[in-house]
């Protein structure tokens, strides 16, 4: 019995590496190819959510916080590259016997410096929300989360350099570095893929670095890893920032993939349709949350024509893979093969 | 005075909603001892674990280790200073390996891990360490298992396992035996004894025969209030205590 044990599992570990390594560089290969074949504005897009659905797991998969508001990070980060990348004015106010501008910049950014600011920026709103919801548990951390997207969704509504109900647009793609002409669609293409992957390859990193071995260990028993000495809020606050900011890049990305930023972005309906693509690709797995937005975009797009049917299909979908498939597309494959993905 | 004591509380007490958990409690454990907590069920034992661990903030009352008082530390602080408990309920991290389990527990000896950016394979170095301990709980066939597959028994001897990897000076166990066959209670109990040689024990335990062969001091909790203190002897051969027990069904 014991030694039947200590069989069964050990193939499945010794092979966990090897399997996502496989499936990574199928995933590579697939990407570079399919734009012969599919519309590449459609996969840019695709691959924004990728990644957003990606950060969001990284939280509710590996952390096990269900974060309720993650459109916070994406479209805010969203609306300040778009705004830097077109307008680039900074203002702060100060006092001098009443409220002053000051104002930093005034000219519009190279795409990279936006993006990078506009990261920055959602890692200090993760930050910000965090210290506020982490001490909370369960539900009433979803509901916090919940709670500040919606009210910055209000704030993002009033404020005048969001452009309320047109949004931001149009929004120049502009020169990558000087360089890279990114009005060319295959030149962005490339960059949106590389953006993806790097910030694939940084959770997987953080997945599988000591952080993340404490990470899932409050996953597994929260109560356990404070015995042992761990402060779980220290590290939650560290993991939620991350989140944010690779939603945030995520966010970055997408205006100038569709050359707008909008109030759909941080909108709550954006927040439930991340846990849907995790959901049903796979919560926990590295690849499911990609798949699941893969499968989400799609149907919006090819189902289209349904007009509101489609939001309805999608419900339906969200209740058979929680019926039917609890561990999502990817994790039923693994679970199936006993390998890691 | 609290160079013999290692730990000491002082009127520990502890109210849900008016109903009072842990009454007036004046604990001294001495330092280098194992000291066995026992008594029917509901008496309060698993409570005067939280409160001494600060899993629960107590109503009133100071608690001391090593003449510090820590009545305000928060738990993770509490394990920082060497004082680790194990719980009544297994305490595993159930989809991680035997291994793992074991590492996360080693890992503290690092300080922070906020390093996200490095590889888990920094952590191979506490790998013979983590084996070692997993030797000694008699779970060395069961290393890359999952927790979760595991008999309840053997989960408690990897909590015991990873208890004892942070190398506490104090530990506090929470009925370490419980739902184990007979040989492994004889392992656990003959590890427990092991340990114990240069740390101090604390340790909630129902069966009476591993009491009697451990512990050198045991204080007898009763609706929340100590009812005798002694040796095995003296408190086996307490009325009082015989009445206790029995009017619960135990033995
Ligand atoms: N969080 C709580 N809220 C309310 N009552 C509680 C709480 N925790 C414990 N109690 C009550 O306090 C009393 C003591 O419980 P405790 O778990 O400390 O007993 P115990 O001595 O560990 O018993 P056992 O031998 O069954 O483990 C019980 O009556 C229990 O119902
Ligand atoms: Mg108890």
């Amino acid at each position: 019995m014991a030694q039947a044990t200590g069989q069964l599992t050990a193939p499945a570990e010794a092979h966990g590496h090897k399997s996502e390594l496989i499936a990574f560089v199928v995933m590579v290969a697939v990407l570079a190819i399919l734009p012969a074949f599919v519309y590449p504005p459609f996969l840019m897009k695709a691959l924004c959510f990728a990644l957003f659905a990606c950060a969001f797991n990284l939280l509710i998969g590996y952390v096990g916080l269900l974060s309720f508001g993650h459109a916070l990070y994406f479209g805010w980060a969203s609306y300040f590259a778009a705004h830097l990348a077109k307008v680039g004015k900074i203002s702060i106010p100060y006092w001098a016997g009443s409220w002053q501008w000051l104002t930093i910049t005034n000219s519009p950014m190279v795409p990279e410096l936006a993006i990078f600011l506009a990261v920055m920026g959602a890692a200090v709103l993760g930050f910000v929300a965090g210290s506020i919801a982490i001490r909370r548990q369960g539900i009433y951390f979803a509901m916090i989360t919940l709670a500040l997207a919606q009210m910055m969704y209000f704030f993002a509504v009033q404020a005048p350099f969001t452009g309320g109900e047109d949004g931001i647009q149009p929004v120049p793609r502009g020169y990558l570095f000087g360089l890279f002409n990114l009005a060319n669609e295959r030149v962005m293409y490339v960059f949106v893929m590389v953006m993806f992957l790097l910030g694939f390859l940084l959770i997987y990193r953080v997945i599988h670095s000591p952080f993340g071995e404490v990470l899932k260990a409050i996953r597994e028993n929260e109560q356990r890893a404070i015995s042992l000495g761990y402060k779980t809020d220290k590290y939650k606050l560290v993991a939620f920032t991350l989140s944010a900011a690779i939603a945030g890049l995520a966010g970055a990305i997408k205006p100038f993939v569709v050359q707008n930023a909008s109030l759909t972005d941080v909108h709550w309906s954006m927040s439930g349709e991340v846990v849907l693509m995790t959901l049903l690709g796979g919560l926990g797995t590295i690849f499911g949350p990609v798949i699941g937005a893969f499968t989400i975009i799609a149907m919006q797009n090819y189902l289209a024509s349904f007009g509101q049917w489609v939001t309805i299909i999608q419900g339906g979908i969200f209740v058979a893979c929680v019926l039917l498939f609890r561990r999502g597309i990817v994790g039923e494959i693994a679970n199936l093969l006993r390998i890691r993905l | 005075m609290s160079d013999k004591y290692v730990l000491e509380t002082e009127n520990l007490t502890k109210e849900f909603a008016g109903f009072v958990a842990v009454s007036d409690v004046n604990l001294k454990v001495e330092r280098g001892t194992i000291h066995a907590l026992i008594g029917p069920n509901g008496a309060g034992k698993t409570t005067c674990f939280n409160l001494l661990t600060k899993f629960l903030t107590p109503t009133r009352g100071t608690i001391k280790y090593k003449g510090q008082d820590i009545t305000q530390l928060r738990p993770a602080d509490i394990a920082r200073l060497g004082v680790v408990r194990s719980f009544q309920i297994s305490a595993v991290f159930p989809h991680l390996t035997v291994l793992e389990n074991v590492r996360i527990a080693l890992q503290r000896k690092r300080g922070g891990s906020f390093d996200f950016w490095r590889p888990a394979s920094v952590l191979n170095v506490y790998n013979d360490r983590a084996r070692s301990l997993i030797n000694d709980v008699g779970l060395s066939a069961f290393e890359n298992t999952t927790a979760v597959e595991l008999p309840y028994g053997r989960k408690r001897a990897l909590e015991i396992a990873t208890t004892l990897a942070l190398d506490p000076e104090m530990l506090l166990l929470d009925e370490p035996t419980a739902g184990m066959g007979h040989e492994d209670v004889d392992r656990i109990a003959a590890l427990i004894k092991r340990v114990a040689a240069n740390r101090t024990v604390l340790m909630v335990e129902h069966n009476l025969s591993v009491v009697s062969n451990l512990s050198n001091k045991i204080t007898v909790l009763t609706r929340g209030r100590v009812l005798t203190e002694g040796d095995y002897k003296t408190v086996s051969e307490n009325p009082q205590v015989r009445e206790a027990y029995m009017g619960t069904g135990h033995a």
